[in-house]
C-alpha cells in the first residue's frame, strides 16, 4: 500500500542548531499519527514543516503521491488548528469559519450552509455571531477546528490542541475531539507531549528524541516492546539500572547487578546482546516485587514511598547500583527500612538494551 | 521578501530616518560653533555673556518645573477623587476633566484670552461685580503661562494616575492594612510605590510639552523669556548663529531632562487596565463630604470646560460686538458664514487639511515600514530606527523648525540639502518630522501585539500573501494605527510651532489664520477656526475609536 502522507529524510536546523534530522514518517489514509516527545525534541517543528511555515534543508513531503515540499502553506490544503488557536479577532464565529472558503467557487448560500454544517458538526451551532472572544476556551477551540476543516483539506495538523485548555475540560474535550476526527476521517498529525493526549488519540505514536524518531507504532507496541531504554522511560514508568549480560538461554537470561546474580524469566531483549555484554536493564514497577533481605538476589534503602490508594511505588536504592521503583501493597515496608527486591517470574515488564555509547 | 533584502531595507530606513530626524539637528549644532571663517566659539561666548539669554534658559527651566508640579498638583487628586470616591455622574465627570487633551495649544491659548484675558468673560465678570473703571487684572506674565501650561498638562497626571489606581490591585492595600500600618503609611509605602512608573510618565510628558511651549509664553509672556520664543525673536532679527545656539541650549536641556527621567522608572503610556483579579472599588461619601466633594469635583469640571466653552461664545460675537459689557450685545453666524464663502478665509482650513492628512499618510508609511523591520524582520538595524523615530519627541519644536529651515534653506543636493523653504513642500515634510514618534509608537506597540500566527492560519486556509494581508493582518491592525494616526493628524492640524517658522502666505495653516484675526481684533472669526479646530478633532479621533 503507498502511504498517503509521507515525509522522506526530512531535516532542519536552527543556526546549527538541529531541529529535526532525517524524519522519515509514512501515514495511510485516515489514520491519526501523534508526534510524541519532551519539549525541544523537534515536535513543533515537524507539524511546521508538514504545514509549509518553514522550508526544510532536505527530504520530502509527499501527499497522494504529490510532492508538496516546494509549494508555500497557502496551496498545500493542510488544516492547521493552533495551540492558541489563533482565531481571527476581527471575524466573528462565522467569519473564522468561513475564511478559507472564500476563495472556493460558492455561492453565498452554499458558503452559508457548509459554516453552518461545520458548527453543527462541532456542536457550535447557532454561535454564528458571536465574538471569537466572547467564547469560552473549548468553543474557540472548536472553533479552530471547524475553520481548518472547512476548507475539506488534505491533512490535518494539531499542535497541541488541548493543552490551552483548562484540565477539567481536557478529559471531555480529549474524546470529543477523538470522535471529531473518527467521523471526518481526516488524515491527522497531532503534536503533544501528554503520553495519555497521544494514546487516546491517535492510532500510532512517534517518539521524537532531539530531532530523531526513536520509534513509531501503537501504544500497545510502544509499551510492550520499546526500541530503548528512553522510549520504554518515556511512555509509562519504570528505572533503568547499570547490569552486565551474564548468561542467556532462549527467553530467560541471568544479570549481573553490582556484584549479585540476577535470574530473569522471560525478560525481553532488545537487540543481538551476548554474554559479557553491558546492558541497561528497564523495569516497570509491577514487575519487581519487595521480599525481606536475604530472601532476595538485591536489597537496598527505601527512599521514598508514594502511595497511589490500591497500591504504593516504592523507590529503593540498590546497594552498589542506581535506584528501582517497586510496586507494592501500601503498607509494605516503612521509607528508611532496608528490603530486598525480587523479579516477578514471568518477567513481562523488563527490558534488556544495549548500553548507548 | 529574504533575510539580506530585510538587512538592506533596514539600513536604508536608517539612513532615510538619520537625514530626516538626526540630520537636521547635526546641522544646527555644527552652525552653533562655525561662521564663514571656520570653527568658532564666539556666538556660545556670546549666548553666555548675555543676561537675556541666560535669563530665557532659566525661564524655560522653571517654569517646567512648576508646570510639573503645578499638574501633579491638580491631576493626582482630581485622579485620586474620580477614582476611590462614588460620586454622582462619576463617568461623565471624568470625560470633562479629561477634555483639555484634545485642544491643540492654540487653540487653549485663545481659549484663557478670552475668559481670563484683561477683556474676558471672567474680568468683566469681576470688573462688574466690584464697579471697577480698569480690568481687574491683566493676563500677562509668567503666572498666566503657568497657568495655561498646568491647564493643558494636569490631563496627563490624571489620565494615567486613574489607569494606575485602576490596575491597581485592592488587595496590596488591604493587606498593608491588615499588617497594621496606618493610612499614611499605607499610602506612602504601597500606594505611592505603586503609582511611581504613572507619575514619572506624567511628569515627563508635562516636563516636554511645557519645555517646547510656544503658544503660551508668545502670546502671554510678555517680558517673561523662555528659549522657544527667543529662539524664533533671534531669528527674526536676523541673528542666526545666535539662534543656532539657542537652538543647542534648547536642545541641551530637553535631552538632559530625558535623561534624567530615563534613570527612573518611567511608565511609556498609561497603564492597561483591567489585569490584576481585583479593582479599586469607590467608597462612598459619609457627612459633609457627601455633598462637598461632588459640588468641589463638578466645580472642578466645569473650570475645565468653561474655557472651551468660551471659544464657543465668542465665535458667535459679531465684528465688534463685544466692545463694553458682561456679555456680548449680539449672536451672529457671520463668522461660520465667513470662513466658508470667503476664498481668503477657507484657503487655511484646506491647506491644514491636506498639509495634515498628506503628513500623516507619509509618517504612517514611514512606521509601518519601521514596524514590519523592527519587529517582524528583527533587522540589525532595529535599535537605531526604534531610536530615530523616538527622536522628534525628546526635541521641542521650535528646534525642529528652525533645524529644518536651516537645512533646506540651501541648494546642496550631494549633502543631501534642498531648497524646500518658501514651497508648499516644507510645512507637510516638517509634520512628518513631528508627529513621526506618535504614529511609530502606535505602529510598533500595534505590530508587537500581533500574533503572527493569525497570518500562518491564513495561509493554511489557503490565502495568498495579499488576501493575508488585506483580510488578516491589516484588519487586525488597524485600530493601533488608526488611533497613531487620528492623535498625529490632530498634531499637524493643529500645529503652530513649526507652522510660525515655516510657513508661507500661500500654505498658511489655520493656526497662523487665528494669530492673524487676533491681530485685527477679529475675535469672532478667530474663535469659530478654534471651535473647527476643536471640532475636526474631536471628530477624528472619535472616528478612530468607533473603529475599534
Amino acid at each position: 500500500m503507498t502511504p498517503y502522507l509521507a515525509v522522506e529524510g526530512l531535516s532542519r536546523r536552527f543556526g546549527g542548531v538541529v531541529a529535526v534530522e532525517g524524519l522519515t514518517l509514512a501515514l495511510a489514509r485516515g489514520e491519526v499519527l501523534a508526534l510524541l516527545g519532551p519539549s525541544g525534541s523537534g515536535k513543533t517543528t515537524t507539524l511546521r514543516l508538514l504545514a509549509g511555515f518553514e522550508v526544510p534543508d532536505a527530504g520530502r513531503i509527499l501527499v497522494d503521491g504529490e510532492d508538496v515540499t516546494a509549494r508555500p502553506p497557502a496551496g498545500r490544503r493542510f488544516g492547521m488548528v493552533f495551540q492558541s488557536f489563533a482565531l481571527f479577532p476581527h471575524l466573528d464565529v462565522a467569519g473564522n469559519v468561513a475564511f478559507g472558503l472564500e476563495t472556493a467557487p460558492l455561492s453565498r448560500e452554499a458558503r452559508a450552509a457548509r459554516v453552518r454544517e461545520l458548527l453543527a458538526l462541532v456542536a457550535l451551532a447557532g454561535l454564528e455571531h458571536r465574538a471569537v472572544d466572547a467564547l469560552s476556551g473549548g468553543q474557540q477551540q472548536r472553533v479552530a477546528l471547524a475553520r481548518a476543516l472547512a476548507p475539506e483539506p488534505r491533512v490535518l495538523l494539531l499542535d497541541e490542541p488541548l493543552s490551552n485548555l483548562d484540565p477539567e475540560l481536557r478529559g471531555r474535550t480529549r474524546r470529543e475531539l477523538r470522535d471529531l476526527i473518527r467521523r471526518v476521517g481526516i488524515t491527522t498529525v497531532l503534536v503533544t507531549h501528554e503520553q495519555d493526549e497521544a494514546f487516546e488519540l491517535a492510532d500510532r505514536v512517534a517518539v521524537l528524541r532531539g530531532g530523531r524518531l526513536e520509534q513509531v507504532g501503537t501504544p500497545d507496541t510502544l509499551y510492550a516492546e520499546p526500541a530503548n531504554a528512553f522510549v520504554a522511560a518515556f511512555i509509562g514508568q519504570g528505572s533503568a539500572v547499570r547490569a552486565r549480560l551474564v548468561a542467556r538461554s532462549g527467553a530467560d537470561a541471568t544479570l549481573e547487578v553490582a556484584g549479585r546474580a540476577v535470574p530473569l524469566q522471560g525478560a525481553r531483549v532488545a537487540g543481538p546482546l551476548a554474554p559479557g555484554d553491558a546492558v541497561l536493564w528497564f523495569a516497570r514497577p509491577e514487575a519487581l516485587a519487595l521480599a525481606p533481605e536475604g530472601a532476595a538476589p538485591l536489597a537496598g534503602l527505601v527512599r521514598e514511598r508514594r502511595f497511589l490508594g490500591a497500591t504504593a511505588r516504592f523507590v529503593v536504592a540498590l546497594d552498589g547500583a542506581g535506584e528501582v521503583e517497586v510496586q507494592a501493597a501500601p503498607a509494605a515496608v516503612a521509607v528508611g527500612a532496608r528490603v530486598g527486591v525480587t523479579v516477578r517470574a514471568p518477567a513481562t515488564g523488563v527490558h534488556l538494551f544495549a548500553e548507548e555509547g | 521578501m529574504s533575510a539580506r533584502g530585510a538587512r538592506g531595507a533596514g539600513v536604508a530606513l536608517v539612513l532615510l530616518l538619520a537625514w530626516l530626524v538626526a540630520y537636521p539637528i547635526g546641522l544646527v549644532l555644527l552652525d552653533a560653533v562655525r561662521d564663514a571663517d571656520g570653527w568658532t566659539l564666539a556666538h556660545v561666548r556670546e549666548f553666555l555673556a548675555r543676561p537675556r539669554e541666560r535669563g530665557a534658559l532659566w525661564g524655560s527651566v522653571w517654569i517646567s518645573l512648576a508646570t510639573v508640579a503645578g499638574a501633579a498638583l491638580v491631576g493626582v487628586p482630581l485622579a485620586w477623587a474620580t477614582s476611590a470616591w462614588a460620586v454622582p455622574g462619576r463617568g461623565a465627570l471624568g470625560a470633562l476633566l479629561a477634555l483639555p487633551a484634545v485642544l491643540p495649544p492654540l487653540v487653549g491659548v485663545l481659549a484663557f484670552l478670552f475668559l481670563y484675558g484683561e477683556t474676558g468673560l471672567a474680568a468683566r465678570l469681576v470688573q462688574a461685580a466690584l464697579g471697577l473703571g480698569e480690568p481687574p487684572w491683566r493676563f500677562r506674565g509668567a503666572g498666566a503661562v503657568l497657568l495655561v501650561h498646568v491647564y493643558s498638562t494636569y490631563v496627563y497626571f490624571l489620565l494615567f494616575t486613574r489607569a494606575a489606581l485602576a490596575s491597581l490591585d485592592p488587595a496590596l492595600l488591604e493587606a498593608a492594612a491588615s499588617l497594621g500600618a496606618s493610612r499614611r503609611r499605607v499610602a506612602l509605602r504601597v500606594l505611592l510605590p505603586q503609582l511611581r512608573p504613572a507619575l514619572t510618565g506624567a511628569a515627563l510628558l508635562a516636563f516636554m510639552v511645557s519645555l517646547g511651549s510656544f503658544s503660551a509664553p508668545y502670546l502671554f509672556g510678555g517680558s517673561f523669556r523662555v528659549m522657544t520664543t527667543q529662539i524664533v525673536a533671534t531669528r527674526l532679527n536676523g541673528d542666526y548663529a545666535l539662534a543656532m545656539v539657542e537652538t543647542v541650549a534648547l536642545t541641551a536641556v530637553a535631552l538632559l531632562a530625558l535623561w534624567l527621567f530615563g534613570r527612573l522608572d518611567v511608565a511609556e503610556s498609561a497603564p492597561a487596565v483591567g489585569r490584576s483579579g481585583g479593582r479599586l472599588r469607590p467608597r462612598r461619601l459619609r457627612g459633609a463630604a457627601r455633598w462637598a466633594a461632588p459640588a468641589a469635583l463638578w466645580l472642578a469640571a466645569l473650570v475645565a470646560v468653561a474655557p472651551l466653552l468660551c471659544v464657543l461664545l465668542v465665535s458667535f460675537v459679531p465684528l465688534g460686538g463685544w466692545r463694553e459689557g458682561i456679555l456680548p450685545r449680539g449672536y451672529t453666524l457671520a463668522n461660520y458664514a465667513t470662513l466658508v464663502a470667503d476664498p481668503v478665509r477657507f484657503r487655511p482650513l484646506l491647506n491644514s487639511l491636506w498639509m495634515g492628512a498628506a503628513a500623516t499618510a507619509a509618517a504612517l508609511a514611514l512606521a509601518v515600514a519601521a514596524a514590519v523591520l523592527v519587529v517582524r524582520r528583527r533587522v540589525p538595524a532595529r535599535r537605531a530606527i526604534e531610536a530615530l523615530l523616538a527622536l522628534p519627541w525628546a526635541v521641542p519644536g521650535t528646534v525642529f523648525a528652525i533645524a529644518i529651515a536651516t537645512m533646506f534653506s540651501v541648494r546642496a543636493p550631494w549633502t543631501g540639502r534642498w531648497v524646500l523653504v518658501g514651497t508648499a513642500l516644507i510645512l507637510p515634510f516638517a509634520y512628518v518630522v513631528r508627529i513621526l514618534p506618535i504614529v511609530g509608537r502606535a505602529a510598533l506597540a500595534g505590530f508587537r501585539r500581533f500574533d503572527p500566527r493569525l497570518e500562518e492560519a491564513a495561509a493554511s486556509l489557503g490565502a495568498g500573501r495579499w488576501r493575508t494581508l488585506r483580510r488578516v493582518t491589516l484588519p487586525v491592525l488597524a485600530p493601533a494605527l488608526l488611533a497613531g494616526a487620528a492623535l498625529a493628524f490632530v498634531g499637524a492640524y493643529g500645529d503652530f510651532v513649526v507652522s510660525i517658522v515655516l510657513y508661507t502666505y500661500d500654505t498658511r495653516p489655520v493656526t497662523l489664520e487665528i494669530l492673524g484675526s487676533l491681530r485685527q481684533s477679529d475675535i469672532g472669526v478667530a474663535a469659530a477656526y478654534g471651535v473647527v479646530l476643536m471640532a475636526i478633532g474631536g471628530a477624528v479621533m472619535a472616528l478612530a475609536r468607533a473603529d475599534r
